[in-house]
């Protein structure tokens, strides 16, 4: 029962996300979670770009997207990316306040991001892209929606680990929650890189 | 909890928030077994229905549901759960395993999948069940009136996200959980065929869950992707759909495949012929079922090239298949074959799924299929292949694993009985309907005129569904009047692999040691090269076991809640909902529960009980 215990930073193993078997299968079961997602957001972009020029007479994809805007919610969300691997090399380097500092900033990063795309999607309604005016709509607001919900349960999910864990130390329990919550917040990104292609850059260019 | 305290709960209490993966498994089977059942009778009344020519047994409207049902729930409720049941109660035990990877997850599929399956079936009871056949095509299901939809929209979507967790669970359990020295190619097959059948499910299972959110949406929240007049476009839900769909009836297939590579060694007494050409040939099969979706669209209009290619790769599964079939005819040559009933079931399975994959490789030829295509012929093939593979492998399990689950052993001579009316039954229903197919009688339809040269086949093919009914209904008096038998029950069959190592009952932890596995079927090696007992891996001492827990349930109820409010337009309803679901994942989330210990002497107590 030795993952009951706080584990002094000094004997922790070097990897305490993967040290129990429960924190093996936590690792492996969330990478399968994460092959899941990706046909999961392939079937999403494959519907939007089928959809993407049925426009109806409504706006379209170079009426509305404008790339400082979206460049400001990559770099916010590329950021907290970074901030999350700092996360991870402070946990490994058994750092537990330099793990939850840097957490803490994915949190904020993440948050901001959400502003953004909510101010997005307000502007948008208000330019006359209404969730149901045509196809292409609906499917962007599906898309980039379903990631926006996305980002909206990691950073709940986060926030939850944050404060339930805050003076807890790391333990071997904790470890591979912190490492899967991370993982999950990089495929995140990933997505939206792919947003940025197929929707803005597209969008904009052709 | 305590080792005391978790040995004196409540019987309902320990069911409903069991997280042992045999525990699970009966559920599993018996929900499967309820919801085949309702199946099978929706199936009897449109057969009545279809009996006679113009006949007012059933009204339109009504067909159409019932036809819906049927499929619905004998694809997601019925074969999926009772698969579902056995690999939830085999897989740890093949793979000498005290548990899955995710016990709370496990429950959590389980009850999902209960809730999800539940609130499909109300909406009989709620002003119509869905009624745009089991694929949902848009644009009939996105506009279709009334609430059958939303009820098929979010009841799949429900029980869908409970096989994905279910899926992962048995990829990670096989990974990460076998014993010492049980590597990948020593595993029992119904143990590989699951793990193929759980990656396809992780990969199938996200687009349906996509086609379900764009039907949603459209239906409940004013989308458009399917409507025409805005841009929208209806061949998406059937690529997504059958994305998924494909895929699934390998899902469906390939555990079933699994049993039977079980079954046919045991009782011909030799070990599987090509065991490796038996695991590539699944993988293969898995791999090809994603390449094939639009085989099922050849008469969309995808154009030429698209359906030569789709055409060709559908072409291509049947070489594996073929591999497979000549490899369980090679087990059986030479050996010294029992004719049991599970054996039975095995052996009808062949010649049966041989000609469901004919009429396959046939529909396959996508000019031919502008013929065959929504005709009963289609009918026909599917259910050759399905109950001739995944029921019959279902049936074989039954008898076959009877006894360890339940700890007594199935009458052979009414099992003989129930194999010879259902195989009998089965083919005299389905037979006859390639015929009728082909000489034009549509799927799906509610009445067909009198004097088409239709009349005679389809009595003949009504009075198969009654004999299989009757069948089902022996089956049940078998279950019922075979109670008694609780000899020989650990290892009956003179079994091959690890799940007859184990006494029956299986205890809670499955084995006192974990075994040591030395070879390819490692309980007939210790058999014939050892003293018949598998080596321990460890000395025994306290076990460690997960906790129960209600959480499960709690989230899978609060979904089902969430559904209603989203179907009814009652928003506060599904917020709460929504919120129930929530809260039992924050618990589960924030409360660490580590399990408890069964000391080493309760374990050895066990042992030498002689239980």
């Amino acid at each position: 029962m030795a993952d009951n215990h706080t584990i002094e930073p000094q004997v922790l193993p070097p990897n305490p996300e993967k040290a129990t078997l429960e924190g093996r299968n936590k690792y492996l079961g969330f990478w399968f979670f994460l092959g899941g997602e990706t046909v999961l957001f392939g079937s999403l972009f494959g519907t939007y770009l089928g959809l993407r020029g049925g426009t109806a007479d409504g706006p379209g994809p170079s009426d509305l997207f404008h790339v400082d805007l979206v460049f400001i919610m990559t770099m916010l969300l590329l950021t907290s990316s970074l901030t999350s691997v700092f996360a991870i090399i402070n946990m490994k380097r058994g750092n537990y306040k330099g793990l939850l500092l840097w957490m803490t900033a994915t949190v904020v990063l993440g948050l901001a991001f959400l502003g953004f795309e909510i101010y997005e999607f307000y502007e948008y309604n208000h330019q006359g892209l209404g969730f149901g005016v045509s196809a292409f709509a609906s499917a962007f607001y599906t898309l980039v929606g379903t990631h926006g919900a996305h980002v909206t349960f990691g950073v709940s999910w986060i926030t939850v680990l944050l404060i339930r864990y805050r003076k807890s130390g790391l333990t071997l329990t904790n470890a591979p929650k912190f490492y899967t919550a991370v993982l999950y917040w990089h495929f995140i990104d990933v997505v939206w890189v792919f947003i940025f292609t197929v929707v803005y850059l597209l969008g904009i260019g052709g | 909890m305590s080792y005391e305290k978790a040995q004196s709960k409540n019987v309902i209490w320990d069911w409903l928030t069991t997280v042992d993966h045999k525990k699970i498994g009966i559920l599993y089977l018996a929900a499967g077994a309820f919801f085949f059942a309702v199946g099978g009778l929706e199936a009897i009344l449109m057969r009545i229905q279809l009996m006679f020519p113009e006949s007012s047994f059933i009204q339109a409207q009504t067909f159409n549901e019932l036809l819906t049902m049927h499929g619905t729930t004998m694809v997601f409720l019925a074969a999926m759960p009772l698969l579902f049941g056995f690999m939830n109660y085999m897989i740890p035990l093949q793979i000498g395993a005290r548990d899955v990877a995710f016990p709370f997850l496990n429950a959590l599929g389980f009850w999902l999948f209960l809730f999800g399956g539940i609130l499909l079936n109300v909406s009989w009871f709620a002003g119509g069940a869905p009624d745009a056949g089991w694929t949902a095509y848009a644009p009939l299901s996105s506009e279709s009136p009334g609430h059958g939809l939303d009820f098929y929209v979010l009841g799949l979507q429900v029980s869908g996200i409970g096989t994905l967790i279910g899926g992962i669970n048995f990829l990670v359990t096989v990974i990460n959980m076998r014993a010492p020295g049980m590597s990948m190619m020593r595993m029992p097959l119904f143990t590989w065929s699951s793990f193929v059948a759980s990656m396809l499910i992780l990969f199938a299972f996200p687009a349906l869950t996509i086609g379900l959110l764009l039907l949603m949406l459209e239906r409940l929240f004013g989308a458009t992707y399917f409507g025409v007049d805005l841009g929208g476009n209806v061949i998406i839900w059937q690529h997504l759909f059958w994305i998924f769909g494909h895929p699934e009836v390998y899902i469906l297939i390939l555990p079933a495949f699994g049993i039977f590579s079980e079954v046919l060694p045991t009782f011909a007494k030799k070990r599987l012929f090509g065991y490796s050409a038996m695991v590539f040939a699944t993988l293969i099969i898995g791999f090809l079922g994603f390449m094939v979706w639009a085989h099922h669209m050849f008469t969309v209009g995808i154009g030429p090239v698209a359906n030569a290619i789709f055409a060709v790769a559908t072409m291509a599964i049947a070489v594996p298949t073929g591999i497979k079939i000549f490899n369980w005819l090679l087990t059986l040559w030479g050996g010294r074959i029992q004719f049991t009933t599970a054996n039975l079931f095995a052996l009808g399975f062949i010649p049966t799924f041989v000609m469901g994959g004919v009429t396959g490789v046939m529909l396959a030829a996508s000019a031919a299929d502008y013929q065959f295509h929504d005709t009963y012929f289609v009918v026909a093939h599917f259910h050759y292949v399905i109950i001739g593979g995944t029921v019959f492998g279902l049936f074989a399990g039954v008898f076959y694993w009877w006894p360890k689950i339940f700890g007594y052993r199935l009458n052979e001579t009414l099992g003989k009985v129930f194999f010879w009316l259902f195989l009998t039954g089965f083919h005299l229903t389905f037979f006859v309907q390639h015929f009728l197919g082909l000489m034009g009688m549509q799927r799906r339809v509610a009445s067909y005129l009198p004097g088409q040269g239709l009349d005679q086949l389809n009595f003949i093919s009504t009075i198969g569904a009654f004999l299989m009914g009757v069948a089902f209904i022996i089956l049940l008096v078998t279950i019922f009047t075979s109670m008694k038998n609780t000899t020989n029950v650990s290892d009956p069959w003179d079994g091959r692999t690890l799940e007859w190592t184990t006494t029956t009952p299986v205890p809670e932890y499955n084995f006192a040691q974990t075994p040591l596995v030395r070879e390819l079927d490692a309980f007939w090696y210790e058999k014939y090269e050892g003293d018949g007992k598998m080596k321990a891996a460890e000395p025994i001492g306290d076990i460690h076991m997960p906790n129960g827990s209600i959480l499960p349930l709690i989230i899978a109820f609060g979904l089902f809640v969430a559904s209603f409010g989203l179907i009814y337009a009652v928003y506060p309803l599904a917020i709460v909902g929504l919120i129930i679901s929530f809260i039992g994942m924050f618990l589960r989330s924030v409360k660490e529960d580590h399990g408890y210990h069964i000391p080493a002497e309760a374990v050895k107590r066990d042992k030498d009980g002689g239980k």
